[in-house]
């Protein structure tokens, strides 16, 4: 049997390796580079935040000029969302997905590599155009119009050089294999199940990367468009952002938050896939309401497609488009809310594991509830003229990205990891960091949201003393200290658990899905026997052959 | 514990899976109509908007024999396809190249019509926002029906060499959907363009 197999050390020359890795259509070892890659851009855009936290703590700090804090936020912005959380996030649904339906592989293994190398070049052209500039505090050294580069700041009367180029080229990249990554997804989900796994006896994960899926295909194509047409601006002397010819700005802004928005739900449905992964297991119980969950993910997916001018409500909209985008926010809530109540509910009478993994679902929940609400809030019209573009904002989507998507994210590394590697993570670590990130994020992001009541606009270099944002911006930015520790002790935990940790074994956590069955790490084949499945939890079965779950689904 | 033992003993009935092939297709369908969309929703909201002439009833003539051609060019496709899987390969060729060649037959006239737009007219993707949506929006079609183009060559030249056999239809009638994609965004285009826009 596979897992029986008598380890092969064939010693290969370093060369090899790295041909290997280079030219593989393995979707775990792309899975890997996915995560590999996003990880160093982690560290890139981490570096970012701290030195404009640095910049922050006091009022009329000299410690970056106006000209390089500009291009850090927009760098951070760009990292952070295109070349950080989508590949992490694309690099997890890949090794797991196929694994997890009894699979070989993705349906399209070539297509997979190349998204991947789209995005690592992408991510790569980004940071190109310091390559052109002698310094990073040099005129047209990096991009410096924000992550969401409204128009006209992009144009060539306002972005001289080539710093945009290198913006809309890295975006146009990655857009295209998060597309291909896409179509992965969708088609390996329907047309590569093991025999006996229907729609809906697929694993949450797999359900909810069918649609993360479809959801990239409908919303990284309009940001494509919307690049395709910044370059014929830049290039070729079309016109469509420019007001000069009567173009209009605000059709930037419309074609953006069409991304945008969905955008944020291509970041979360993964995260909840992981969470309603990791809740069942160290609960000891089967998802709640697994068609409710399943019911949720689909309606989160389409109704999320109508929400985008939500961030536009400040741009100023006719009253029937203001009502509209408020109501359509407040419906995303539903579908979201449903999902909290049934992690909840499968915690409610479990026997509950308070392992790392567990510690960040926790977390998660409590947390993603939290930046919610203020999301709600914020899409109340009335309230979001209030604090359109100011630190409220900037605290309520970063509630969302590091308390929720970071979280789960983490959560996801101690579940797998031990998958992956086959060691354990260290839990005593695991705690560590766990605790000092819990701090150091309430510390940072509990605090940001009071200057921003206070009215501090996001994206200002500094601010005058006096107006009450000091002692909140000097708190936030101690928190980051926590948050580095904490993310140190994480890197020091992978290196030293992955060469000196304890050994996995295929199923350290006693849990219920595919990937489970087989070795840790999977062979390259991952099941030496295609495996046949006839519930939601076919390895409940396999342990429990006198009470299988298909007897009562 | 080994993967055997999860077999079941009774299996309901063959375990069918949707053709991969096809289900791809249709993603990239769907991602390639979100960008089409977004295009002519530019141009719809462009039109009249431009600061300065010409004006779209100055420059645009109907390309009616184009049109024409690349909408029956889906029929021939399907008749292509339907001889194939009946192993009636020398029918299969000549419909294949019939649709390349009404294919090729659009794509000359657009060329034709542009060169006219552009040398006679003066009318380029720099004039005015009318050019810049015309041009984007009729010159995203062009390049999809270029790959299209690219990829009837390929099959033609595989098949005149006689390597495309009816166990081939699977691959073809893929193809096939990308094809009639590219004939049904024209209809699209074309409404926006000739129609409402004109």
């Amino acid at each position: 049997m596979a897992s029986e197999a008598v380890p092969l050390t064939v010693h290969k020359s370093p060369l090899a390796v790295v041909y290997e890795w280079l030219g593989t259509a393995d979707h775990k070892k792309i899975g890997l580079m996915y995560i590999v890659y996003a990880l160093l851009f982690l560290v890139v855009m981490g570096i970012e935040a701290v030195l404009m936290r640095i910049q922050l703590t006091h009022a009329n700090s000299t410690f970056l000029s106006p000209q390089v804090f500009n291009r850090l936020f927009t760098l951070h912005g760009t990292t952070g969302v295109f070349f950080v959380a989508m590949p992490i996030l694309i690099g997890f649904g890949n090794y797991l997905v196929p694994l997890m339906i009894g699979a070989r592989d993705m349906a399209y293994p070539r297509l997979n590599a190349f998204g991947f190398w789209m995005t690592a070049f992408g991510g790569l052209l980004l940071y190109g155009s310091f390559f052109e500039g002698t310094s990073i505090t040099q005129a047209g050294a990096a991009p410096d119009f924000g992550w969401f580069a409204y128009a006209p700041l992009t144009s060539t009367a306002f972005s001289a050089g080539h710093t945009a180029d290198y913006w809309n080229l890295s975006i146009l990249l990655g857009g295209v294999g998060s597309i291909a990554s896409g179509i992965n997804f969708v088609a390996t989900v329907l047309t590569m199940r093991c025999p006996g796994m229907t729609l809906s006896k697929m694993p949450l994960l797999a359900w909810m990367n069918m649609v993360l899926g479809g959801l990239i295909l409908v919303t990284i194509s309009p940001l494509t468009a919307a690049q395709l047409m910044l370059m014929g601006d830049r290039y070729l002397g079309s016109h469509f952002f420019d007001t000069t010819a009567g173009g209009s700005v605000v059709m930037w802004m419309h074609f953006f938050w069409i991304f945008g928005h969905p955008e944020v739900y291509v970041l979360i449905i993964p995260c909840f896939a992981f969470i309603s992964e990791v809740v069942p297991v160290f609960s000891r119980k089967a998802i709640f309401g697994y068609p409710a969950m399943v019911a949720a993910t689909v309606c989160i997916g389409f109704v999320s497609l109508g929400v985008w001018a939500h961030h536009m409500f400040t741009v100023g909209m006719p009253s029937y488009g203001n009502a509209f985008f408020v109501l359509t926010t407040m419906v995303v809530a539903v579908p979201t809310g449903i999902k909290i109540f049934n992690w909840l509910a499968t915690l409610w009478g479990g026997r509950i594991r308070f392992a790392t993994p567990m510690m960040f679902a926790v977390g998660f929940l409590f947390q993603f509830l939290i930046g919610g609400l203020t999301g709600i809030t914020l899409a109340t019209a009335p309230f979001d003229w209030q604090l359109g573009n100011s630190y409220f904002v900037v605290a309520h989507f970063h509630y969302v990205i590091v308390g929720g998507i970071m979280f789960s994210i983490f959560a996801a590394f101690y579940y797998w990891f031990p998958k992956m590697t086959g060691r354990m993570l260290d839990e005593t670590l695991g705690k560590w960091h766990f605790w000092l990130f819990l701090i150091g994020f309430h510390l940072t992001f509990d605090s940001l949201h009071i200057p921003g009541l206070l009215g501090m606009p996001r994206r200002i270099y500094t601010y005058e003393a006096g107006r009450g944002w000091e002692i909140w911006n000097m708190i936030a930015s101690i928190g980051v200290i926590f948050q580095g520790i904490a993310v140190l002790i994480f890197v020091y935990n992978m290196i030293k658990s992955y060469v000196a940790g304890k050994p996995a074994g295929n199923d350290p956590w006693d849990a219920w899905t595919l990937e489970w069955a087989t070795t840790s790490p999977p062979p390259e084949y991952n099941f030496a026997v295609v495996p046949e499945v006839r519930s939601r939890r076919p390895l409940w079965d396999i342990k429990h052959p006198e009470d299988p779950d298909w007897k009562y689904e | 514990m080994s993967a055997t033992s999860m077999n079941v003993t009774a299996s309901e009935g063959a375990w069918e899976l949707p053709s991969r092939g096809k289900v791809g297709m249709i993603c990239l369908i769907v991602a390639e109509s979100a960008i089409f969309t977004i295009f002519i929703v530019a141009y719809i909201y462009y039109i009249g908007k431009s600061l300065s002439g010409p004006t779209p009833r100055e420059v645009l003539k109907i390309p009616v024999v184009g049109t024409a051609c690349l909408l029956s060019s889906s029929l021939t496709m399907h008749w292509a396809i339907a001889a194939l899987r009946k192993s009636k390969t020398g029918l299969f060729r000549l419909f294949w190249f019939v649709t390349l060649a009404l294919g090729a037959i659009f794509i000359v006239g657009t060329a034709l019509e542009w060169r006219h737009m552009i040398y006679q007219d003066n009318f380029t993707i720099q004039t005015n926002l009318f050019g810049t949506t015309y041009y984007s929006l009729v010159g995203l079609h062009a390049s999809h029906v270029i790959v299209g183009l690219i990829g009837l060559t390929t099959v033609m030249i595989l098949a005149l060499l006689g390597k495309v056999k009816s166990e081939h239809t699977e691959r073809c009638e893929v193809f096939s959907l990308y094809w009639h994609f590219v004939d049904a965004v024209w209809v699209v285009v074309f409404t926006t363009v000739y129609i409402i826009g004109r």
